[in-house]
């Protein structure tokens, strides 16, 4: 079993959660980790900061500044990957972010150093199954899953291509839209993630526009991981050095939402 | 490192978007059943006789089509060199060759029922003729433009909302053309129901690349046309001014064939290419940004640099992809000129033939410049003269030291 394939099945949802890498600083983003598994994440997304973040709404696109603002470079990524798996062996590790920082240095480059950084997946947001030929052989043979997206424009016909070579899970975005403030209503994400169900043989995680317990807790009923981002970058903005803390105790309340809303139903 | 030699060049994308390593369609999931619709619409206006009509219609009666093809006979005397002749496209309505391909996609628009238009602008030149076409047809519309490009082109700013667009400037990153950009992919993610995206330069995901270059080649057909009944022959060398490439490939492709037709596009050079610039042929490195592969001005981690130059019609960190792949076959010759030059240029053309030409393809005349008098007296140097400047003189009148 993998570490992601185990982190969804431990007999509750999983709790995903995504922080920039670097914001605001890179000597920041160890503790902050480090919070976000000691409150209860499944899995961390790292997120690598882009110049023209343009899946992003506000909060996400200011910490991409903020970070690169603070000198993060790949190399430093990088090195918080690999630091991270040598304290945390077994929580998996997503790296997220946009195609031209990962292809740059051309992808087997990439997958490589992501492979021997102990990375699990791989999020590209702006390479599609269309363009998988840039990224994903390189990423499966270093035996790194590519997890895609899939959103309510992605209909019945087109979901077997986004699932082709695709691992580790799905990530349901629940909202036809940017990350941000924007949520979708309960009903739309459970027809979504029980038709997608039907198809996919892999995890199905909702995200976007998921910032409270109150919204978590019920989307984890439904599905199979919840994913929450953009409200831990709030909190990054405000607490900026000091963040772990906070982002803790969110997570912590965040993991009891997500984790126990099937007894809760029961 | 040149690709290798097609049979034809004037065959390109592949199906799947691709001008050789560039192009594609790098979007994210949301926009890509969007982008497969566009494209299998597209391909049924392409075969209907009637979707050519209309837009052959709205080009002469609307926009004045076809635009002249004139020789320019007193900057060829200074020059001492070829022949001078200039494709007269900044007399189109709105003052530039950006209405061509609007007309083309409103109808598209249309065509798909879509009922809201966007547009990202620069120099607000395709935001002008955005809204001047949403206005012909009735749609709202919302222009995207960086905040410094609103502080410096007000006029154009105006002009848009006379027209009945909505201006939102954007203050991300440098507030530029590219910021601009990523704005209006931020809203037409969010709006893909009832949204169609006028992007304005030949970039952007498969398949605006094509028909961008499709709607604007009806600059290279007629100059061909014009070329032949005038003349009775081809020109020698084409030239064009390249920020994103759309009136230079519209210019370009018609004659990519004509192995004796050479061809020139001129990127923005800005303070100097070891400086700040906007040339990503000359300085940039193939990368993938705004839905297609193609060449970027990039750091060694991939993070985009921001493009400058005097035009901001011209600073945009990368270029279209099939001028990409025109550069790695070798077909066309990028060369890049510098703000000063292509501000001598402007006034050179002022001078000698009365037009005040954009500071777009017032790098076009700088280009012409150096290279005229080094060519035969009967050679024939064809410029696109793709924008008015009207625009542009406070900008100018700015760098020369004069207050107005």
């Amino acid at each position: 079993m993998t570490r992601l394939s185990s982190a969804f099945a431990k007999g509750h949802p999983a709790l995903v959660c995504f922080i920039t890498a670097g914001d605001p600083t890179p000597a920041a983003t160890p503790a902050i980790l480090d919070a976000l598994v000691e409150g209860g994440a499944d899995v961390i997304e790292l997120g690598m900061p882009f110049t023209d973040p343009m899946a992003d709404g506000p909060a996400i696109q200011r910490a991409n500044l903020r970070s690169l603002a603070a000198g993060t470079k790949t190399a430093d990524i990088l090195q918080m990957a690999t630091h991270f798996r040598a304290r945390h062996p077994d929580v998996p590790l997503v790296l997220m972010g946009y195609a031209n920082p990962m292809i740059t240095r051309g992808p087997e480059w990439f997958a490589a150093e992501a492979a021997k950084a102990g990375v699990d997946g791989v999020i590209c947001v702006d390479v599609p199954p269309e363009e998988d030929g840039e990224l994903g052989p390189y990423l499966r043979s270093a035996g790194i899953s590519p997890i895609r997206l899939a959103t309510p424009t992605t209909d019945a016909a087109r979901l077997p291509a986004v699932l082709a070579g695709s691992s580790g899970f799905l990530y349901y975005v629940s909202v036809a839209g940017i990350t941000g403030k924007q949520s979708a209503a309960l009903a739309s994400i459970e027809e979504a993630v029980t038709r997608i169900k039907q198809t996919a043989e892999i995890p199905v995680a909702v995200g976007f526009g998921v910032r409270t317990p109150e919204q978590a807790g019920p989307i984890a009923r439904v599905a199979d991981g919840v994913v929450v981002g953009s409200a831990l970058i709030d909190i990054i903005a405000e607490h900026g050095e000091n963040s772990a803390g906070p982002v803790r105790e969110l997570v912590t309340a965040l993991a009891n939402a997500v984790h126990n809303a099937r007894k809760v139903d029961a | 490192m040149n690709a290798p030699i097609p049979n034809s060049f004037r065959t390109q994308p592949d199906a799947q978007g691709h001008f050789g390593q560039f192009g594609g369609r790098y979007v994210a999931e949301t926009l890509m059943p969007l982008i497969l619709d566009l494209e299998a619409e597209y391909r049924k206006a392409k075969a209907d006789p009637a979707f050519h009509a209309e837009f052959d219609d709205l080009l002469e009666h609307y926009v004045g089509r076809p635009s002249p093809l004139y020789f320019a006979p007193r900057l060829t005397e200074e020059l001492g060199g070829a022949q001078v002749w200039f494709k007269r496209d900044e007399l189109n309505h709105t003052g530039a060759h950006k209405i061509n391909n609007c007309i083309g996609q409103i109808l598209l628009a249309i065509r798909m029922g879509k009922t809201r238009i966007i547009a990202e602008t620069g120099a607000g030149q395709h935001g002008v003729a955005t809204a001047t076409v949403c206005a012909r047809f009735g749609l709202p519309c919302t222009i995207f433009m960086g905040a410094t490009d609103v502080a410096r082109q007000q006029p154009n700013v105006f002009r848009m909302k006379l027209l009945g667009a909505e201006v939102v400037p954007v203050t991300a990153g440098a507030a530029t053309l590219k910021d601009a950009m990523n704005e209006a992919l931020r809203d037409w993610v969010a709006n893909v129901h009832n949204t169609f995206y006028i992007i304005g330069t030949a970039a952007g995901p498969h398949p605006y690349p094509e028909l961008v270059r499709d709607f604007q080649s009806v600059i290279g057909k007629e100059a061909r046309a014009q070329m032949l009944s005038r003349v009775g022959r081809l020109p020698d060398l084409l030239v064009a001014a390249i920020g994103g490439g759309s009136n230079a490939i519209g210019l370009f492709h018609p004659f990519l064939d004509d192995p004796s037709v050479k061809m020139m596009g001129v990127e923005a050079a800005g303070h100097g290419l070891d400086q700040l610039h906007a040339a990503s042929l000359a300085g940039g490195r193939p990368g993938v940004l705004h839905g297609n592969k193609t060449y970027l001005l990039q750091d060694e981690d991939g993070q985009i640099l921001e493009g400058h130059s005097i035009s901001a019609g011209l600073d945009y960190p990368g270029i279209g992809p099939e001028h990409a792949w025109l550069k790695e076959t070798g077909r066309v010759e990028y060369t890049s000129v510098t703000d000063t030059e292509a501000l001598d240029g402007f006034q050179l053309l002022c001078r000698t033939e009365g037009i005040i030409p954009a500071l777009e393809p017032a790098h076009a005349i700088a280009a012409v410049k150096k290279i005229a008098p080094t060519m035969d007296k009967d050679a024939i140097i064809l410029a696109n003269l793709c924008g008015r400047g009207d625009k542009d003189i406070f900008s100018v009148a700015e760098h020369l030291g004069v207050k107005l």
